[in-house]
């Protein structure tokens, strides 16, 4: 057992693998973690990577198929009320209470965590003025927009002072105003020394808020560490690709003499495009519309992006990240 | 996107009821400083719990109260005033008498059977039909299972809040039977052991809300309307409710048969209660089934809640 003064997260090879009529379908396929008490951490990938699961493990609402977690100093899997006692989690879904108003989805909460009517009141009064919902205290929580309900659910995790706070893509389906402004909620909280644990598949979300983050795709950690080393290390280059009309025949890009220019790293040519990995894109775009036209392409698109959580993502799975 | 042009839309946005603008840092620092220290015990979240279960309750009161009225009441219109009034061709209790010696007529037969048919209802609307929505797409169960307590009382805490609504369903019911009825068709019911009446409520009540937690954790949410088809129809028309079990001897596999269904036991318990002079199944047989049904139900339910919790 991890002693309370170790990381807030700990997480060992964790696995969970969902069976299923059609045969196991793994989810998590070993992942380790550790996330320092005060760090706002990130775990970054696309729809279906594994985010959700991971954090339902941290919360014990999944029970893992294998390795092994720690949260606060307690075993997710042996001591799952101990966790529960010492964490806050913010849902992806609405999980409001629809059958209470806001004030009740707050004095309720608090009662479960043990506190007295009159404190419980107290608490709700103190959070929902904080987070701008005072007006809304008797409506009914199914009543809310979109934006409050976000509010609601982030003050309903901090009734009890969690020592770790789990939101699961917290700003997924929000309005862009409404989102920037959950970010200025969030950076306040770890500015006050917060533990946070987020999940995204937003790349900027990530660079706008994380210290640490852990790119995962199909159930594994595929690299991590701050958002500056990720960028400096294996995304720090420039992505060019062009897209042609036409399949670019094989051996162009080695008589071009792409993978010789200075600062190449890697140059890719697969069915309809070339994408080349440069840490010097001066006068790369023009030069692969010039290679294609000499070889009768004709180009249909081309982008080029600078280095960002997204150009690793590229660089290490290969895949472009909103595919 | 960077952080820098995030805080400038932010500080120029108007602040208004939907983007209140967002707390300051002192703000927040009070909120966590003056956090109160959590001290969550097993009875204590139980109780929230509870509590919970009856502010919703309040809330809902005259919806919930209406839903309890009006299907005892118009039966016993129908059965106990019109049927009598329009000419009594409608003799079912006749059957019963036979069995069950003297005249009996048929609001004597319905009392007990109306108030376990209630029973029934109310612990699958108390239970199964909120949990079927807590489990639906938006997931609103985490909401409670993030408490600070193992998943098992969550499911403990559902029966015992069902059997409660169980009961007070039981107990609105109990008047409407005995006092709606046409003149000299008053049902005979004679309470002779309150004791043994409120255990077997009780007992029907707890039998009724673990069955619902069974199947609210079972059950299909897309296939909810087959709920009434499948198990409250048969549950109702084969539980002795408009018939007393030993009048069913004349069928004698359907009086076998209809052994597996726990409404049996709950209409024939209430009849031992409320009119012994009816024939009715030995007191023993129903305790027996009573409890034991709880029990099983209560550990079928409890399993297949904390396996659709944790998955």
């Amino acid at each position: 057992m991890t002693p309370d003064t170790g990381p807030a997260i700990r997480t060992e090879d964790l696995r969970k693998t969902y069976k299923s009529s059609r045969g196991d379908v793994p989810a998590v396929r070993g992942i380790d973690l550790s996330v320092e008490s005060g760090q706002f951490f990130g775990l970054l990938g696309p729809n279906g990577a594994g985010k959700s699961t991971t954090i339902g493990m941290l919360t014990t609402l999944v029970l893992p198929t294998g390795g092994r977690a720690w949260v606060a100093g307690k075993d997710v899997v042996a001591d799952p009320v101990g966790v529960k006692r010492r964490i806050g989690v913010v849902t992806q879904n609405n999980t409001l209470d629809m059958q209470l108003t806001v004030a009740e989805n707050l004095e309720f909460r608090s009662r479960f965590f043990g506190l007295g009517l009159r404190e419980a009141s107290r608490r709700a009064t103190q959070l929902l003025e904080v987070f701008g919902l005072a007006d809304r205290r008797k409506a009914m929580s199914t009543d809310l927009s979109g934006g409050q309900a976000k509010r609601l659910l982030i003050a309903r995790a901090l009734v009890h002072r969690p020592d770790v706070l789990f939101l699961d893509e917290p700003t997924a389906g929000l309005d862009p105003q409404t989102r920037v402004n959950l970010w200025d909620i969030l950076g306040v909280l770890h500015g006050e020394g917060q533990t946070i644990l987020l999940t995204t598949h937003y790349m900027e979300e990530a660079e706008a808020l994380c210290e640490q983050v852990a790119v995962i795709d199909h159930g594994e950690v595929l690299a991590s560490g701050t958002v500056n080393e990720l960028k400096d290390g294996t995304g720090a280059e420039t992505v060019i690709t062009v897209r042609y009309e036409e399949t670019v025949p094989a051996g162009v890009t080695v008589r071009a003499g792409l993978t010789d220019r200075p600062g190449v790293s890697k140059v890719e040519a697969d069915g309809d495009y070339i994408r080349v990995f440069t840490r010097e894109p001066e006068g790369v775009l023009g030069e692969l519309v010039n290679v294609g036209s000499a070889a009768g392409l004709t180009v249909r698109d081309a982008t080029q992006l600078k280095p960002s959580l997204e150009t690793v993502f590229l660089t290490l799975t290969g895949r472009e990240y909103r595919e | 996107m960077t952080t820098t042009t995030t805080k400038t839309t932010t500080k120029t946005a108007p602040v208004t009821a939907e983007h209140p603008g967002v707390p300051s840092a002192s703000q927040i620092a009070a909120l966590i400083a003056e956090a109160p220290e959590p001290r969550p015990t097993l009875i204590k979240t139980f109780n929230a719990m509870m509590a919970r279960e009856f502010r919703v309750l309040r809330r809902n009161a005259i919806a919930t109260f209406t839903r309890a009225v009006m299907q005892p009441l118009l039966f016993v219109f129908v059965f106990a005033y019109v049927f009598p009034k329009i000419g009594g061709g409608f003799n079912l209790g006749g059957g019963a008498a036979a069995s069950g010696g003297g005249a009996v007529n048929f609001a004597t037969i319905l009392v007990p059977g109306l108030m376990a048919s209630m029973l029934l209802m109310q612990g699958i609307m108390a239970v199964t039909f909120p949990l079927v929505m807590e489990f639906s797409w938006q997931r609103t169960i985490e909401d409670r299972a993030l408490a600070p307590v193992p998943i098992k009382v969550l499911a403990i805490q559902k029966i015992t809040a069902g059997a409660v609504q169980s009961f007070i369903g039981a107990c609105i019911v109990f008047p409407i039977v005995l006092l709606v009825h046409a003149a000299g068709q008053a049902p005979h019911v004679h309470v002779t052991n309150w004791g043994l009446f409120a255990l077997i409520l009780v007992f029907a009540s707890l039998l009724t809300s673990s069955l619902g937690l069974l199947l609210g954790t079972i059950m299909d949410p897309r296939k909810m309307q087959m709920l009434f088809a499948v198990i409250l129809l048969p549950a109702t028309m084969l539980g002795c409710v408009y018939y007393p079990w030993s009048a069913l001897h004349h069928i004698r596999w359907l009086q076998i048969v209809v052994l597996v269904n726990p409404m049996v036991y709950m209409s024939e318990g209430l009849r031992a209660v409320l009119t012994p002079s009816l024939g009715h199944m030995p007191l023993w047989g129903v305790l027996l089934a009573l409890v034991g049904g709880t029990v099983v139900f209560s550990y079928l339910g409890t399993r297949t809640f904390t396996k659709r919790v944790l998955n």
